[in-house]
């Protein structure tokens, strides 16, 4: 199989002052020699602690976060190193869907323009094609025509979330970069866009990097998953491997705490 | 039988534009004391404009209409100066999205002294003790007390809006799915941290979630929303187990299995309209 994405000893150390008073400084390893692949039109889980380095893992690979060591490969292309033109042709592979919706949807737009802009930054002229083709995905997501026109105000947590999810798939990226893409979302409606990017998969062989804390949808979505812990890749295999025999303390820790295994606490 | 320490009588909510397009439509219900009530339903069914309303944080754009009882008072017809003071001293909130609540440019260190000193006068440095205890509560670093919020993680600015409402001891604790963005170790240690503080302070929760497992894991009674209004309603137990409403049941069918061998599958929204039309 054709490796679409390979990283190699990816790192990110941000640097704070500590405490109230002391103007001690402080390393944040965010990212700490991170080195994967993800094989084309197959799906990669990132599981781990809440502060261990995913969200800075998936902003690295849109050039949101900027990488102190590491080298990243895609469709064979030095990533990191692109500028101009072909940086903006090859952005238009790689889409990311974000963690904070709200922080991520301009508030002075409407959902039309923010579906467009996409389509326009890449040269999609034809008005009509453009507006039928936002129309498609915008009730891919369960949302309706009529919600083209209101802003990310008039929306639900989880709405707005499936607004992204559009936007992200709207320019029929090779590569999608998910950052939490349904935890926002009701069980029926994370069940309906989790078809829809399996139904992608099948039609357009796209290749998903697919972040979520949610180890059941793990399961149901992922060909291989890695686990992270302070910044550090700690596990990773095939899901059916890991999930039956995780070798990693913290790997078993999740395992053991997926909801509906534990029973009542006390 | 338990005291209601919220108790909301036909709560309908509008927007200014079309007060015939009912986003929550005349909804009751309420929380007992030291007890939680989950919120489950619909993305888009009202629920968080159900919270927000209760604290009168509802946008302006929106009309509400209804009686919401906090220890038998009516919030709606308090003053500005009284929710205000209600607000973050009886009654907490966590918001659904932390960068809608949180300033961009103070540090969280000083966003949750402020929500401390709202309602204590105590030194300086007891407060500042008062915070490191707090963030250590919710599992983040005391190191960190000097960052920003966009220089935190999703989950660790969601541990710090819990952190804020837990400071004043509230009565009355709203969360909005407090713990999507965290993973089940941190999760599970946060909804520990809230079950105990309900015991400690007999305080109450009203707790909206989109996770079975977790309304499994804390619910006394669940409410369940669909399109603005409230379709079920009981104990956790018969609602999980024995669910009436049809939406209820195809919800619970979209469940997934901890083990990964159901299919998923959205719901049918035609079968479950002629579901509802029997009823
Ligand atoms: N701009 C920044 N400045 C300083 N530290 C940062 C910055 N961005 C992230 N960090 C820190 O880097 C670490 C990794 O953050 P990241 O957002 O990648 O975590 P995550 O795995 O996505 O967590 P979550 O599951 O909670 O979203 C965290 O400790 C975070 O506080
Ligand atoms: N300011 C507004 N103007 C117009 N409509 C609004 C406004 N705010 C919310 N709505 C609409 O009201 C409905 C209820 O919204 P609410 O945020 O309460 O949903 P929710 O149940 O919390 O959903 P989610 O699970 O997705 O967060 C939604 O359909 C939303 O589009
Ligand atoms: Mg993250
Ligand atoms: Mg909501």
């Amino acid at each position: 199989m054709k490796k679409l994405l390979q990283t190699n000893n990816l790192s990110k150390t941000y640097v704070q002052t500590q405490g109230f008073f002391s103007r001690v400084r402080t390393n944040i390893h965010a990212l700490d020699s991170v080195s994967f692949s993800i094989n084309q039109g197959t799906t990669m889980a990132v599981v781990g602690e809440s502060g261990s380095g995913k969200s800075t893992l998936a902003k690295s690979l849109v050039r949101l976060v900027k990488l102190d060591k590491g080298s990243v490969k895609f469709n064979g292309i030095d990533l990191l190193s692109l500028e101009g033109e072909k940086l903006k042709s090859v952005r238009k592979d790689i889409q990311m869907i974000f963690q904070d919706p709200y922080a991520s949807l301009n508030p002075r737009l409407n959902i039309l323009q923010i579906m467009e802009e996409p389509l326009l930054i890449h040269n999609y002229l034809d008005i009509d094609a453009r507006r039928k083709k936002i129309e498609d995905f915008i009730e891919r997501v369960g949302l309706s025509v009529s919600d083209l026109k209101k802003y990310p105000h008039q929306f639900s947590g989880g709405q707005r979330q499936r607004i992204g999810i559009a936007r992200a798939l709207i320019l029929e990226p090779k590569l999608v970069i998910c950052d939490e893409p349904v935890s926002a979302l009701d069980v029926s409606v994370q069940a309906q866009i989790l078809k829809l990017l399996k139904d992608l998969q099948k039609e357009f062989g796209l290749t998903y990097l697919f972040i979520t804390h949610d180890l059941r949808i793990v399961r149901h979505v992922a060909d291989d998953v890695m686990v992270m812990r302070h910044g550090k890749l700690v596990e990773e295999g095939k899901t059916d491997i890991i999930f039956k025999n995780p070798k990693n303390q913290y790997t078993k820790d999740l395992i053991q705490s997926i909801p509906g295994l534990i029973s009542k606490r006390n | 039988m338990k005291k209601n320490i919220l108790k909301i009588n036909n709560l309908s909510i509008t927007t200014k534009v079309n007060t015939n397009l009912y986003l929550v439509d005349s909804i009751s219900f309420s929380v007992k004391e030291g007890k939680t009530t989950c919120i489950v339903g619909e993305s888009g069914s009202g629920k968080s404009l159900t919270a927000l309303s209760i604290i009168r944080l509802l946008s302006p754009q929106l009309k509400m209409s209804g009686e919401i009882l906090f220890n038998n008072e009516d919030i709606c017809k308090m003053s500005e100066l009284e929710i205000r003071q209600k607000r973050g001293l009886d009654i907490a909130m966590i918001f659904q999205e932390p960068m809608t609540s949180l300033n961009p440019v103070l540090t969280i260190g000083y966003q949750i002294k402020e929500a401390i000193t709202v309602h204590s006068d105590s030194p300086n440095n007891e407060i500042n003790k008062k915070v490191e205890e707090l963030l250590m509560l919710v599992g983040i670093p005391i190191e960190r007390v000097n960052s920003y919020p966009d220089e935190l993680s999703g989950g660790q600015r969601q541990r710090v809006m819990i952190a804020m409402a837990m400071s004043c001891n509230p009565n009355l604790l709203i969360a909005d799915e407090p713990t999507t963005a965290l993973d089940v170790t941190v999760q599970a240690q946060i909804l520990k941290l809230l079950d105990d503080l309900k015991s400690k302070l007999n305080m109450s929760m009203l707790f909206i979630t989109h996770d079975f497992g977790v309304v499994e894991d804390i619910a006394d009674d669940v409410i369940v929303m669909f399109k603005g209004k409230i379709v079920e309603r009981g104990v956790v137990n018969q609602v999980l187990k024995k669910p009436k409403h049809p939406y209820t049941k195809a919800l619970l069918g979209c469940v997934p299995d901890a083990l990964g061998k159901k299919q998923l599958t959205p719901i049918d929204y035609e079968k479950l309209d002629r579901a509802m039309q029997r009823i």
